[in-house]
């Protein structure tokens, strides 16, 4: 299983063509508590950089951008009733969603973890 | 001036802190040709407390108020007796000059009000939820419309003939720039709302059905027959609610299956004032919660533990969301909501149901006052405070001459669908708790009079 | 993602002070009392209001849909109903009670002969559709309001009816909207500055334009060379607001309106901030197409808590034609009409139809009529005058202890804007207005304008004595020593006021929007 990062704070991680996505560690630290997750319909499909779930805090609502496009098999069912798994386990239980790549080549424009570690670093 | 505190020392001194000569170098920034060197000519100067009251009580004098003559107008917005205390708590500087309620730890007065309101307005509709107030009923009825189409994700609007002109009117602006399809139809002149043809105009696209009740001509349409042909067909049911007293001794339309319930709440505290401001009510199943426009109210607990409350779900609201909010409403009714809800703490379940069955009683006894006019038909086989009757002419001119005999008689349908011929010898009539038997006796003697 | 917390704002409950205050067994601390729910007082069988009896009042008419129950909701007598709102107010802060510098909100003193007025039952006790000839004396007052607000304004025409700000945005966005269908010109982009408060984005998306962000430059002012760059036959117009959100005037707007109409587009501008100009300067001459005014902010009608508002919208030549339905006219024998939709097909036939119900906030103009009336064209200049100097005098006394990103440019208009830099680490704006509650006033606006980090907008108005604003100015300087000293008792503040900080998290996860029975 490999672990990307997007610019804009997304991750997903893939396991041949199938990918779980979320939002950083970093992400989760600046929105504060998370009050509410909106998540795709599993069946929808995504192109890459789609705003494809909102994210909500008290007094934030942060739009979350598909970091490859593909097709949502199932979204995290446990957020609608425990929206705080994506503070305290951001990229384990709080994953937003699962999808079937559609186009495995975008991962070679995202981040690996080193590199995402340098870039918040400089934020 | 007596509302500026400063004095001229007090400029002097202001100034030499700022480092400024005038305060006109101030406005430096502005172009020298826009700025204009004097008080705005051809206007007049300030004026006393006593001038400005002796102008505006000449103006005030030249109103026929509805006080002051047999009064039995309706059409969405009704003359209720409001307890002298009401007008007192509104004015409470407290609460008058008091802001939203973004600071809650010094915002509870507010806050707990909006609560109670939210609770009030919800019981009164039999909905799940409801919010902290809209402008007024029109604007609720399309805010509803709106938030049926991101529900349903369908784009047409089935508005009943019985919803009141202007609400369909507004929907109607507004629809033209969201590209949501309106159905609408005018009104008829018939016993009862044919809730039957209504129900054969939902279909497979629709994404709300708007029916008003009781209805512009007062009848009282069958919600749950209509709520249940909506939803077989994946559509919500919008019920209107123009006068809340008639809940006194109607069903609620939540408990008959509406699934968004608005109304405008003026007869309940608010008072007549030639047409606002009023008081947007809203209310919904809960499971519709994210989709509800306007200020929400939530009840929590502070740092010690104390329950407390704040306004919540803001992600919402356009100060957040922006472009992508539910709406673009800010304000919210809010002194409007307090009158509404102080009066109703007043009336409370049993004074409401009293209240409204005197308003029954009078609008009962004023149909059969009316009935015996000759050439009068009263429409409706049953109502509320308000019916419809026909008259052998144009009803426009007949307002207008009971008005020159100092009676206020009713709403002509020529006013409101000033294009339907077929409504022209019609007119709305309504009464309340405040109307006096000698009140009836002077209508129907002025009508009498008139359409001899 | 995008933008992640735009504000920085996140809540933070502080830790636990150290130090019980004194345990009462009501839980009332002296004077500052708690009060129940309403829902756990009343019964819905108590009543605070006398009727005659009605038990024998026959129902049949109502029909099939008659309730068999009286209706579930509490009730009180009326000494109750009186405490139980004595003392919700109490919990309450307010203009009445101290300086309150929220700024583009203009909290100025609410006159109380506006309140006479707008009682006086000519105003108070009449129905919006009597016969015209019977509400001559209403119809007047709207005429005379109208009148007034073109004159200050120096533009053509207003339409009265939206009922608050954000709802006479949307009109002046329909007017260009109309306009543009008139002409049967498709261009469908509106530009936004960054700076511009919420409403402006939500209102042009909703009237069904593409909304495209233009910077601000260092100097706070909207950057007109990339504004006047982005026009083209696709730009419907612009919607800038004027003093601008960070209190300065844009001194390019005249420039940028006759671009934007020479590239065929509207300038619609944002009239929250009009208290600044009032009197002084004319939208009109600057070139604006149409400008919302907030009777309940420049004109002084009372903020209630939250509302009602209203928004009359003045209009160009070019747009007045399109103004939506109902508005008054005077006739040539000097008496006033109302032109409705029978009369539109003559009188108004390009108009974009009705808003709302009715014809407008009737209560809301005797006052701000009442108002107007009494300052009177050089009453309102002073108006203008004093709130721009109040201002900057609260700019230059907090200037060296706070930072003022504008403050080198020149002076401010009627609001002064600060940032959190400067502040020790880990010391937010949330934790300076939280202490400024203890210190008894209301929490200036915070986050905004969003261009500016932990912005703190602070708005006087001219209704402030000097003696107060010093006063605000002193706890203002003790609160940024003890920001930029990092007083920890700032993390857990307030701690006089009737509640602590509230948990909006807790509230927002699990929304409880009704009293419910346990």
């Amino acid at each position: 299983m490999t672990r990307y990062f997007t610019k804009d704070h997304e991750w997903i991680a893939v396991e041949g063509s199938e990918a779980t996505v979320g939002i950083s560690d970093y992400a989760q630290s600046q929105l504060g508590d998370i009050t509410f997750v909106e998540v795709p319909g599993a069946g929808s499909e995504v192109s890459m950089g789609d705003s494809a779930s909102v994210v909500d805090s008290v007094k934030a609502a942060s739009d979350v951008y598909a970091p490859a496009s593909g097709k949502v098999t199932v979204a995290n069912a446990a957020l609608e009733d425990q929206p705080e798994l994506v503070n305290t386990d951001p990229e384990g239980e709080g994953w937003l969603w699962k999808m079937t790549l559609s186009d495995p080549a975008e991962l070679d424009g995202l981040m690996d973890e080193a590199s995402y570690q340098a870039f918040i670093a400089e934020l | 001036m007596r509302y500026l505190p400063l004095t001229d020392a007090d400029r002097s001194a202001m100034l030499s802190v700022i480092g400024a000569g005038s305060i006109d170098e101030l406005f430096a920034d502005v172009p020298a040709e826009a700025r204009l060197s004097a008080p705005i000519a051809g206007l007049p100067g300030h004026a006393s407390e006593m001038a400005v009251e002796r102008h505006m009580a000449r103006l005030s004098a030249n109103n026929v108020t509805a006080g002051s003559v047999p009064f039995f107008l309706g059409a969405g917005a009704y003359r209720h007796h409001v307890p002298a205390t009401v007008d007192h708590m509104i004015q409470r500087g407290e609460f008058l000059t008091a802001y939203t309620p973004y600071q809650p730890e010094i915002a509870q007065g507010t806050l707990q009000v909006l609560f109670e309101f939210q609770t009030q307005v919800a019981r009164l509709f039999g909905t799940d939820v409801a919010n902290a107030s809209l402008y007024d009923g029109s604007t609720a009825c399309w805010e509803a419309i709106a938030m049926a189409g991101r529900i349903t994700k369908r784009g047409k609007a089935v508005l009943s003939g019985g919803a009141h002109s202007h609400y369909v009117e507004t929907a109607r602006t507004m629809a033209k720039f969201t590209g949501d399809v309106l159905d609408t139809v005018a009104p008829e002149l018939t016993p009862t709302p044919d809730d039957a043809a209504l129900i054969a105009r939902i279909d497979g696209e629709t994404s709300c059905v708007v029916v008003q009740y009781p209805d512009i001509l007062g009848r009282i349409p069958d919600l749950a027959a209509i709520a249940a042909a909506a939803q077989a067909k994946g559509a919500l049911l919008i019920a209107v609610v123009t006068e809340p007293v008639a809940l006194g001794v109607l069903q609620s339309p939540g408990s008959l299956g509406a699934d968004i319930v608005v109304g405008e709440g003026q007869s309940i505290g608010v008072g007549l004032q030639f047409g606002g401001p009023y008081l947007g009510l809203f209310g919904c199943r809960e499971k519709y919660l994210r989709q509800i426009p306007g200020r929400l109210c939530g009840e929590t607990v502070d740092a010690d533990g104390k329950r407390g409350f704040v306004l919540t779900l803001s992600t919402r609201e356009q100060h957040i969301r922006r472009e992508k909010a539910t709406s673009n409403i800010c304000t919210n009714s809010g002194l409007c909501a307090l009158a509404f809800s102080i009066h109703m703490t007043l009336l409370g379940g049993s004074g409401l149901s009293d209240m409204a069955k005197l308003s029954h009683a009078a609008a009962r006894k004023t149909a059969a006052a009316l009935a015996d006019v000759p050439g009068v038909t009263v429409v409706n086989t049953h109502y509320f405070n308000e019916f419809a009757i026909t008259l052998p002419k144009d009803a426009r001119q007949v307002v207008r001459d009971l008005a020159d005999r100092q009676v206020l008689g009713g709403v002509s349908l020529g006013r409101l669908y000033p294009q339907e011929a077929a409504l022209a010898n019609g007119m709305v009539v309504a009464a309340t708790e405040c109307t006096t038997d000698e009140d009836i006796a002077a209508l129907a003697a002025a009508l009498k009079e008139v359409l001899a | 993602m995008n933008a992640i917390n735009p504000t920085g704002w996140r809540p933070s409950m502080g830790e636990n002070v150290p130090g019980a205050p004194i345990q009462t067994f009501t839980g009332n601390r002296g004077l500052q009392l708690e009060e129940a729910l309403l829902f756990e007082l009343g019964l819905p069988d108590r009543s605070g209001v006398d009727f005659p009896e009605t038990d024998s009042i026959d129902l049949s008419a109502l029909g099939p849909m008659a309730r068999t129950e009286r209706p579930n909701l509490p009730g009180l007598s009326e000494p109750e109903t009186v405490r139980h709102y004595t003392r919700l107010s109490r919990q309450n802060y307010a203009i009445d009670l101290g300086l309150f510098p929220l700024g583009s909100c203009t909290m100025k003193h609410n006159p109380r002969l506006d309140e006479k007025v707008a009682r006086m039952p000519g105003f108070a006790d009449v129905h919006p559709l009597q016969p015209v000839h019977t509400v001559q004396g209403a119809l007047s007052v709207i005429n005379e309001l109208a009148f007034w607000l073109i004159e200050l304004t120096g533009m053509h025409g207003v339409a009265m009816t939206p009922k608050a700000g954000a709802h006479g945005e949307l009109c002046g966005l329909l007017c260009i909207r109309a306009a543009l269908e008139a002409k049967g010109d498709p261009r469908d982009v509106i530009l936004v500055p960054e700076s511009a408060h919420g409403t402006n984005p939500a209102t042009a998306a909703f009237a069904g334009f593409k909304v495209e962000n233009i910077p601000a430059t260092p100097e706070g002012r909207v950057d007109s060379a990339a504004l006047i760059a982005r026009l083209g036959p696709d730009v419907a117009g612009v919607m800038i607001t004027n003093p601008n959100t960070c209190g300065l005037f844009e001194r390019d707007l005249k420039i940028i309106a006759d671009a934007v109409h020479a590239a065929g587009g509207y300038v619609y501008c944002d009239g929250a901030n009009f208290n600044a100009i009032v009197g002084r300067v004319r939208p009109g001459d600057l070139g604006v197409d149409a400008m919302h005014i907030n009777l309940h902010k420049t004109f002084s009608t009372p903020h209630g808590g939250g509302g009602p508002g209203s928004g009359p919208v003045v209009l160009s030549e070019a747009l007045s034609p399109f103004g939506p339905l109902p508005f008054t006219a005077r006739q040539a024998d000097g008496s006033v009409t109302l032109i409705e939709e029978e009369q539109a097909h003559e009188e108004h036939p390009q108009t974009f139809g009705r808003m709302c119900a009715f014809h407008g906030q009737m209560g809301m103009y005797t006052r701000a009529l009442a108002y107007i009336l009494s300052h009177g064209a050089d009453g309102l200049r002073q108006v203008s005058g004093d709130a721009v100097l109040n201002a900057n005098y609260i700019l230059r006394s907090l200037d060296d202890v706070l930072d003022a990103p504008f403050g080198a440019s020149g002076p401010c208009m009627h609001e002064a804007l600060f940032s959190d830099d400067g502040f020790a680490e880990g010391f937010s704006t949330n934790d300076l207005a939280k202490g400024l509650i203890d210190e008894g006033y209301h929490p200036m606006t915070v986050y905004f304008p969003l261009v500016v980090h932990g912005a703190m907008l602070v708005e006087p108005t001219e209704t402030e004595s000097k003696a107060g604003i010093d006063q605000f100015v002193g706890a203002m300087r003790s609160l940024a020593e003890r920001a930029r000293a990092g007083d920890e008792m700032l993390k857990s503040a307030p701690h006089l006021a009737p509640r602590r900080r509230l948990d909006e998290t807790l509230a927002a996860r699990k929304p409880k929007l009704v009293w419910k029975e346990d």
